[in-house]
């Protein structure tokens, strides 16, 4: 349980939000292409890294708007938020 | 020579005020080298070690700790044990422990307190009785046993749940296993430490897995915070820390880590002799030896590996435990704590050799791993042995993901996951 700074709502209870898994994994730009691995790849393996990770979140019980998050998934600290489509930030 | 436990040893014990009772299992330094190296030792990976020297005569294998056996998920959980799965593969799995649950105190010769006392599934609405209707069929097509309740029947096998027509989710039937039951959870992991220590086991704690050493496809053996282990054989049994000591191998697994939680109430008198589960409130209790209520919450959605959890998912539950027993409203919680489980996206286990040669992973069993120790440490050993798997856990392989063939329990298991 934790707070969350929602980048449009301003700071909220983590009950407000959903978390979307890891982020930036991006959609084949040629699913045709794709090869069983490189399906398996995508659709569903992950890092899963006991750390600092980059995840996506949405506000569902606020605004409704996706965005990511850099979070230590260790002790659940917030590093970081941004907006989807921007650049990480340096850390 | 390993003492044996019986009546007879216990009063010979109280006699000098049982300070003179034999180890229960060694506690060595690593060799340099083993045959195979258990990463985990919480009951899976004692029970993998365990069949490793007992049925494949592997006795120079060790079992690493990276804190004390036990002390993980084996320590955290509600020790239901239940085969009432609905696919043909998970039931192959589930009623293969459960059968071996059945003769393992005599089999251990430790009590491991298993006690067939019955879980029984509620179903809170149509789709629900459906669902446990068709869940009853498939499991007695497999040799498992299972009834199907009316509501009157369920209220007459537990007198204390509220049957009420107009409670916000009304008991419209359920299905009972009656084999299934509880274990003594510490007992499981002591008690296969014991068992393999006799037979030569190493069982090292406080021996944290820090590196896998690769040569190539093939492992050569692990970093560890005391040292480096030679080996040709890993297996990995690590439950949430699963994707860690894969990403150490450079493997990524369809993994998520999120904590589960459960909490227990001061102790009280027998009130509730079985276990009831509820998939659509999730709501579980059962109540311990000692007189506690032992109640099971859902997961956090979202990955953390701090084993803690948030307030909200424990007073969900209680709410929906209060509802549907009344009788519990003035009890109150002793203690609650949050074990890191694994997931997977069909949540179904993982126990399968992996792209490199001689590293074996036996994870993913999510918010339901207690049940099958047994059975997950017979196959694993099997897997790990003859670097093939059992026909048991063949459909329970890495490659699953690759093909889509996957062995979807989400929802069709007993409990929502």
């Amino acid at each position: 349980m934790f707070l969350i700074n929602c980048p449009y709502c301003g700071e909220r209870d983590q009950q407000e939000f959903k978390a979307g898994g890891e982020a930036h994994i991006e959609r084949p730009k040629e699913p045709t292409e794709l090869s069983d691995d490189e399906w398996a790849e995508y659709l569903f393996m992950r890092k899963n890294i006991k750390g600092v990770q980059f995840e996506r979140w949405n506000h569902t019980h606020g605004c409704r708007k996706w965005f990511n998050m850099i979070r230590d998934t260790s002790n659940d600290e917030i590093k970081a938020i941004y907006k989807m489509g921007e650049k990480p930030p340096s850390q | 020579m390993r003492n044996k436990y019986s009546v007879f040893s216990l009063i010979k014990n109280a006699l000098s005020y049982h300070e003179n009772w034999q180890r229960a299992w060694k506690d060595p330094a690593p060799k340099k080298e083993y045959d195979a190296v258990i990463v985990g030792g919480g009951g899976h990976g004692l029970a993998t070690a365990y069949y490793l020297a007992k049925k494949h005569n592997m006795n120079n294998i060790a079992v690493v700790e990276k804190g004390w056996i036990g002390g993980g998920n084996t320590g955290r959980n509600t020790t239901i044990i239940r085969s009432n799965y609905l696919w043909d593969a998970s039931a192959g799995l589930y009623d293969h422990a459960l059968k071996i649950w059945e003769g393992l105190s005599q089999e251990l010769n430790y009590n491991v307190m298993f006690s067939q006392r019955g879980v029984m599934n509620l179903a809170h609405n149509l789709q629900d009785v459906r669902d446990l209707k068709r869940r009853t069929h498939a499991n007695r097509l497999n040799g498992i046993d299972a009834v199907y309740l009316s509501t009157e029947e369920v209220k007459k096998f537990c007198p204390i749940i509220n049957t009420s027509p107009d409670i916000r989710y009304p008991v419209l039937g359920g299905t009972l296993q009656r084999r299934a039951g509880t274990a003594r959870h510490d007992a499981v992991a002591w008690g296969y430490a014991r068992g393999a220590d006799a037979m030569g086991v190493d069982i090292i704690q406080n021996c944290e897995v820090k590196g896998i050493k690769r040569n190539g496809d093939s492992v050569e053996g692990i970093e560890t915070t005391k040292g480096f282990i030679k080996t040709k054989k890993i297996g990995v049994v690590a439950a949430g820390h699963s994707s860690v000591i894969a990403n150490m191998a450079g493997l990524r697994l369809p993994l998520e880590s999120k904590p589960l939680q459960a909490l227990v109430s001061e102790p009280v008198k027998p009130i509730i002799d079985t276990v009831v589960m509820s998939n659509a409130v999730h709501a579980y209790v059962s109540q311990s030896d000692k007189g506690e209520l032992v109640i099971g919450a859902g997961t956090d959605d979202y990955v953390s590996y701090t084993q803690k959890g948030s307030h909200q998912i424990v007073e969900g539950t209680l709410n929906a435990i209060l509802e549907l027993y009344p009788i519990f409203s003035r009890m109150r919680m002793l203690r609650q704590w949050g074990g890191i489980v694994d997931i997977c996206p069909d949540a179904s286990p993982i126990l399968s050799k992996t792209s490199i040669k001689g590293l074996y992973f036996n994870c993913g069993w999510g918010t339901g791993g207690f049940k099958a120790t047994p059975g997950s440490g017979d196959l694993f050993a099997h897997t790990i042995a003859n670097d093939e798997p059992h026909k048991l856990n063949a459909a329970f392989n890495l490659n699953r993901f690759v093909s889509g063939d996957l062995v979807d329990e989400h929802g069709a298991a007993a409990v929502a996951h």
